[in-house]
């Protein structure tokens, strides 16, 4: 196909960063060769580790920083430590520590209140932006959610009887 | 420092937590002045992620003025307005070496196959993000840049983010002049790498979407063709007939985990979360690709793993090419277009909310409210 500058001269930089050398696509990675010294290369020195960091078994070592964040503790953190027993190859290391993720949710509820903090679900689910700009939406969205707790209730209590 | 917390699946608020501190002697602390909510954090704030604890802070994309500085860094002064690409980075490892800042093997100790990015969950390091007054910023001399004094500050914001990832999508899809682009996803990045698809050259720059307003904002941003899919039944069939029946010269995925338009894929990696999310646009990019064709992945996967079409990749001889962004790479050359007003990245914003709003700012990018298609989110320290 024959193309030409000015069929594209309203589009500004059209065709600046074209370079047809490359073939199939540009190069992102500058070789270097130093793949081949494997894990034999510079190291920035070691941030000192004073909370529980959970390593991934295909590391041999920690990184030389890492976040501090949110350390595992109560139930969701001992699913977690199980789950990095297993290689990120594992649906055992990822479903766990996906319910480690939800456990924490509750968690997170009880440390609030434990601390007399009641939270307030309605701002942080940002329900109310939701109903100034999606009334109808919110409204299909409370219709739904009740009519399942009704059927799961209905037939609960079909069960118990 | 205010800063926003995560609470759970579709829960965020923000409130007080205790000032960053440096850890280690390349750290920098930096004082937030633009904060971006990504696509990829509605990922998170979806409880797509695993490993995204509660209480974690979120937001790789920000800039900031440097407070504190540890005493290994060189690079940067107390004062400097710096932006902070999404990668952490050593600068010193094999991958950072070759170019690959968004694969760097020092500053992630719980996953492998991820690099490490702000705030982004532990399976991408653990890290605080700068959804907040104040951010610790490790290797500090590698990744955080000063931005250049003539720039407007909400262009430099999208420089930590949207413009690379947008830019390498283009870049990784080795577009011919010539060529048929078609871009999966009308979102700020999708519609990024819209627009920097015209850089290599095309002919045809096509983006597919399901949201009109999104959609419109995309054809007269990135000066593209817009279709939704959803007036189409197969819109794989539907690209092949507006490519003479021969395929897209090259796709870019620039959805990711949450796609829509194929019931099976939503409800398999969404509702039952049975894979990492739903590979509809991934699927879509394979089957409408051309045979030898090249499909370029950005839109961001969870692991463990994707129901994809891989017998046509092989039967077609599709070339993948799929990274997270490399920003440091590529801010030189990305600086330059936008300084030259090639590129306009703040004309995306839709939303500035102030931090405090984080909530309500996460439930209107996620619901698409009010036509949503980029927030910022400014701290009240930002001055």
């Amino acid at each position: 196909m024959n193309i030409t500058n000015e069929k594209f001269k309203h589009i500004p930089g059209w065709g600046i960063d074209a370079d047809p050398e490359n073939e199939p696509t540009y190069p992102m990675k500058k070789y270097t060769g130093d793949d081949h010294k494997r894990s034999d290369y510079e190291r920035a020195d070691q941030q000192k580790q004073e909370i529980l960091l959970l390593k991934s078994p295909e590391r041999p070592a920690i990184s030389r920083v890492f976040g501090t964040t949110v350390p595992p503790s109560g139930l969701s953190g001992a699913i977690r430590r199980y789950a990095f027993h297993y290689s990120e190859d594992k649906i055992r290391h990822w479903i766990p520590l996906i319910l480690a993720d939800r456990i924490q949710v509750w968690e997170g509820l009880l440390n609030d209140l434990k601390r007399g903090y009641i939270p307030n679900i309605v701002a942080e689910r940002g329900w109310n932006i939701e109903w100034k700009h999606n009334p109808k939406g919110m409204v299909k969205k409370i219709a739904i959610a009740t009519s399942l707790g009704f059927l799961i209730c209905c037939t609960l209590r079909k069960k118990k009887k | 420092m205010l800063a926003m917390n995560y609470r759970g699946p579709y829960r965020v608020r923000t409130e007080q937590r205790p000032m960053p501190e440096i850890q280690h002697p390349e750290d920098a602390i930096v004082r937030v002045t633009r904060t971006c909510i990504c696509g990829s954090d509605l990922h998170l704030y979806h409880g797509m992620v695993p490993d995204t604890r509660v209480g974690s802070t979120f937001g790789h994309e920000f800039t900031g003025v440097v407070e504190e500085v540890g005493s290994l860094v060189q690079n940067l002064k107390v004062g400097d307005h710096v932006l902070v690409p999404f990668n952490i980075a050593c600068g010193r490892c094999n991958f950072c070496k070759q170019g690959l800042y968004g694969n760097c093997h020092e500053a992630n100790t719980m996953s492998t196959a991820v690099g490490s990015i702000f705030g982004y969950s532990h399976t991408a390091g653990g890290f605080d993000g700068g959804q907040a007054e104040y951010v610790r910023v490790p290797y500090a001399d590698v990744g955080p840049t000063v931005i250049p004094k003539d720039m407007d500050p909400e262009d430099a914001v999208m420089l930590t983010d949207v413009v690379p990832t947008g830019y390498q999508a283009a870049e990784m899809a080795g577009i011919k002049k010539g060529d048929t682009v078609v871009v999966f996803g009308a979102g700020p990045i999708g519609i990024m790498a819209a627009r920097c698809a015209w850089f290599f050259g095309p002919a045809r720059v096509i983006i597919i979407d399901q949201l009109d307003y999104r959609l419109e904002f995309a054809q007269n941003y990135a000066k593209c063709e817009a279709y939704n899919f959803k007036d189409y039944e197969d819109p794989v069939l539907f690209i092949k007939k507006i490519t003479d029946w021969y395929g897209a010269d090259v796709c870019i995925d620039a959805v990711g985990c949450e796609a829509d338009g194929n019931p099976l894929q939503t409800f398999t990696g969404r509702t039952l979360m049975m894979q990492a999310g739903s590979a509809t646009a991934l699927q879509w990019a394979i089957n409408s690709v051309k045979k030898g064709g090249i499909v370029s992945i950005v839109g961001v996967y969870g692991p463990p793993f994707n129901m994809i079409p891989a017998g046509n990749i092989l039967n077609k001889g599709i070339t993948i090419r799929a990274n997270q962004a490399s920003v440091k790479r590529l801010l030189p050359k990305l600086i330059e277009h936008v300084q030259a007003g090639r590129l306009n990245p703040k004309d995306l914003i839709t939303h500035r909310v102030p931090l405090e709003e984080a909530a309500d700012a996460y439930r209107l990018f996620s619901s698409k409210l009010d036509n949503c298609i980029k927030t910022v989110l400014i701290p009240s320290t930002k001055s």
